[in-house]
């Protein structure tokens, strides 16, 4: 038995602009008609004063700094889509019907603790995307639908329930087409329950099957199936930031809902991604772009923003960042988590130190350093990404802790090396010949050698050529 | 001085255990924690019988190629083994891997950082002390600043790291927060002459002579595994 989860966001016309700024700035909500008029605002618009009917001018006139904003339907279904890409980590069923979103979730209840506990749980999500939501719980689509219009989140357990729980709705909740609306308050008719009570033979002869379709499907009496959204397979989200932002807190307070769509997306493909783009446009023709990368694929919210604040600080943003966008590439499978997205945020320490390093330093200046099987000693060694497990190849013979990039070529005096000092070389000597494979080959003898004031290095001559002396380590 | 009597010696004993006496010439007390330093007659002088954590402790040394670096090797092998990151932040030659394998750290815990600015250098040493993940820090300041330094002393209190810093003669006459800072020296005889200029709980004292060994084959037997004294407190 199916059971559903209905998400609706009322207020969404207005908050596909509210969500992309922190609510000081005044915004008001405008149709798209001649004579421009109020349809919604914020609360920083009401506090001046502005009301919805007013015309913009008006509105203007009380706030000079009201942003207008004209309603943008493409947004809002956009919009409606990331939020079913997001809740694909409640359930692996989910539709879009009616401008809502729809989660099977009976599959999902032991992982979650019950209906109710799920439920709190999307709400919680939902108003960190920056969304006030009316949600439902129900065990047809369509009543799910109907019930998310109420002021309250219902959950209905039962279909035997829901001729109790919707009878007394009033029949403007219901999805009717607007001309069968009207008919039926024409016979004066006011509830679902008067609907439900004449003969339906009737019904059917006066309205047509498709009520009567609606009805079987509201309560259950037939399946009724729904076409399944299918979340993309690419992260990308750009949000248009009204009015302009250049503070990067405001930056990271839109970052964080985009974030927390990209986690919600990457908990449903049960996936992670070890790097994130952001891209922000301003006046400027192109786009400043940053990248976080990080050691092993992730989906901690906590772990990503953490990352980003650390490269946005070091952002200097010459002017208003106008849009915004978060793209995440090359998801890879991890391992089944539970979700932990809205418990206590990821801690700082949690963020591995050398992804946090290299968020600020940038990836080549944060390595480790690995063995290589070469007997050349500038060849013995190299830089690998952190935490990589080399090859355990140990020299057999005496290393210097450092060594120089490039072997410096030192002073001869009377025949002898200097490096302040006359160097006075030990006994022992190492000769190294090999890399003739390869057009590197080295021909030298090693030594150690210490100078006047005890400082001890490691030396070598060349056995061709020039015949010269080179510094090459320092035993520290 | 305080006349009134204490009860007897169970309230001196008491005060004595907590720490909150410090008596000159007796041996010095423990500290929060400590990591031996491998050389049995240093670990003699140090509070705790090691290397302090969660503290700076300065290298002073007028010149490279004395033994700096071997002196910390035993434990930096330790501290590799608890897997926690040996952080190198700014080295001024390439840390050679052969050697430091040779001398039985594992590679894979080693952490080289090379930032651009002077500023960022501070930034990635202070993160690392403090992100609790990082067993030692090493790095070479080059300016003077009590205040960074400050920071720097409580970022590694908070990730109860080790931080040494490596630095000059010019600044061992300057007041430091380090909890340690020992002055290096070459020996005429080629060991390592060690003066403790600050330490906790304990004066300054003259040289010791070591001889910390040099990475070699073999050279992996002078550091055994964690068995022998490892991060332990000096035995009473």
């Amino acid at each position: 038995m199916a059971h559903w989860l209905c998400i609706r966001l009322p207020r969404l016309a207005l908050e596909v602009f509210t969500r992309a700024s922190d609510g000081q700035r005044p915004l008001a909500l405008v149709d798209g008609g001649r004579k421009l008029s109020v349809l919604a605002c914020n609360a920083a618009a009401r506090r001046c004063g502005v009301r919805v009917g007013m015309s913009a001018a008006a509105a203007r006139a009380l706030s000079p700094e009201l942003l207008l904003c004209r309603r943008n339907i493409a947004a809002e279904e956009a919009a409606l889509c990331a939020l079913a890409d997001w809740a694909g980590q409640f359930s692996s069923r989910i539709s879009l019907h009616a401008g809502t979103v729809l989660l099977e979730n009976e599959g999902s209840l032991k992982l979650f603790g019950g209906r109710a506990a799920l439920l709190r749980r999307v709400r919680r999500g939902v108003a960190g995307l920056g969304y006030r939501d009316r949600c439902a719980a129900a065990p047809t689509p369509l009543s799910a639908v109907a019930l998310s219009r109420c002021r309250t989140s219902r959950i209905v357990e039962a279909c035997s329930q829901l001729p109790g729980v919707l009878g007394p709705l009033p029949l403007s909740l219901f999805e009717w087409d607007p001309l069968l609306l009207e008919r039926l308050q024409g016979m004066g008719l006011r509830s679902l329950d008067e609907v439900l009570r004449l003969p339906r033979d009737g019904l059917a002869r006066r309205f047509g099957v498709s009520l009567l379709r609606y009805l079987d499907r509201l309560l259950g009496r037939v399946p009724h199936p729904l076409p399944p959204y299918r979340p993309p397979l690419r992260f990308v989200r750009r949000l248009s930031l009204p009015g302009g932002v250049s503070r990067t807190t405001a930056l990271m307070f839109v970052l964080r809902r985009l974030v927390h769509e990209l986690c919600g997306w990457l908990q449903g493909q049960g996936a992670g991604v070890a790097s994130l783009q952001v891209r922000l446009w301003s006046s400027a023709a192109s786009p400043a772009e940053l990248r976080v990368g990080l050691r092993r694929e992730s989906r901690d919210a906590g772990t990503f923003l953490v990352l980003l604040q650390e490269r946005l600080q070091r952002l200097s943003l010459p002017r208003a960042v106008s849009e915004i966008e978060l793209r995440a590439q090359d998801p890879v499978p991890l391992d089944a988590r539970p979700p932990d997205l809205f418990e206590p945020q990821g801690k700082p320490e949690l963020v591995e130190l050398p992804d946090r390093l290299r968020a600020r330093l940038g990836a080549a200046a944060v390595r480790g350093i690995a063995v290589v099987a070469d007997h050349r000693p500038e060849r013995a060694w190299r830089h690998c990404p952190p935490g990589e497990r080399g090859v355990a190849a140990i020299p057999a013979s005496r290393r210097p802790l450092w060594l120089l990039p490039q072997p410096e070529r030192l002073r001869v005096c009377n025949g002898r090396p200097w490096l302040q000092g006359e160097l006075q070389l030990e006994a022992d000597v190492e000769r190294i010949e090999s890399g003739w494979w390869d057009g590197g080959d080295i021909a030298r003898d090693y030594f150690m050698a210490v100078n006047p004031a005890g400082s001890r290095y490691w030396v070598y001559r060349e056995l061709r050529g020039e015949r010269g002396w080179y510094l090459h380590g320092v035993f520290d | 001085m305080n006349r009134s009597r204490l009860p007897a010696e169970k309230g001196l004993d008491v005060l004595l255990q907590r720490n909150a006496v410090w008596r000159g010439g007796s041996r010095p007390v423990a500290a929060a924690g400590t990591v031996a330093t491998g050389f049995p007659l240093l670990d003699e002088e140090l509070a705790g019988g090691g290397w302090p954590r969660g503290a700076l402790t300065e290298l002073i040394a007028a010149q490279a190629g004395i033994g700096a670096l071997r002196l910390l090797m035993p434990a930096l092998a330790r501290l590799a083994r608890e897997r926690r990151w040996i952080c190198w932040v700014a080295p001024p030659h390439v840390p050679y891997a052969p050697a430091l394998a040779a001398a039985g750290i594992d590679l894979s815990r080693i952490l080289l950082v090379h930032p651009k600015a002077h500023q960022d250098g501070l930034w990635a040493v202070e993160q690392s002390l403090r992100s609790g993940t990082c067993g030692a820090v090493l790095c070479w300041p080059t300016l003077e600043d009590g205040v960074v330094l400050r920071r720097l002393q409580l970022a590694a209190e908070a990730g109860n790291a080790l931080g040494f810093l490596f630095r000059s003669p010019r600044f061992a006459r300057r007041p430091s927060p380090s909890a340690l800072r020992l002055q290096l020296a070459a020996a005429p005889d080629g060991r390592l002459s060690v003066s403790i200029l600050k330490r906790r709980g304990g004066w300054a004292t003259g040289p010791l002579y070591l001889d910390p060994p040099f990475p070699e084959d073999g050279a992996l037997a002078l550091y055994p595994p964690a068995a022998a004294g490892a991060g332990s407190l000096h035995p009473r």
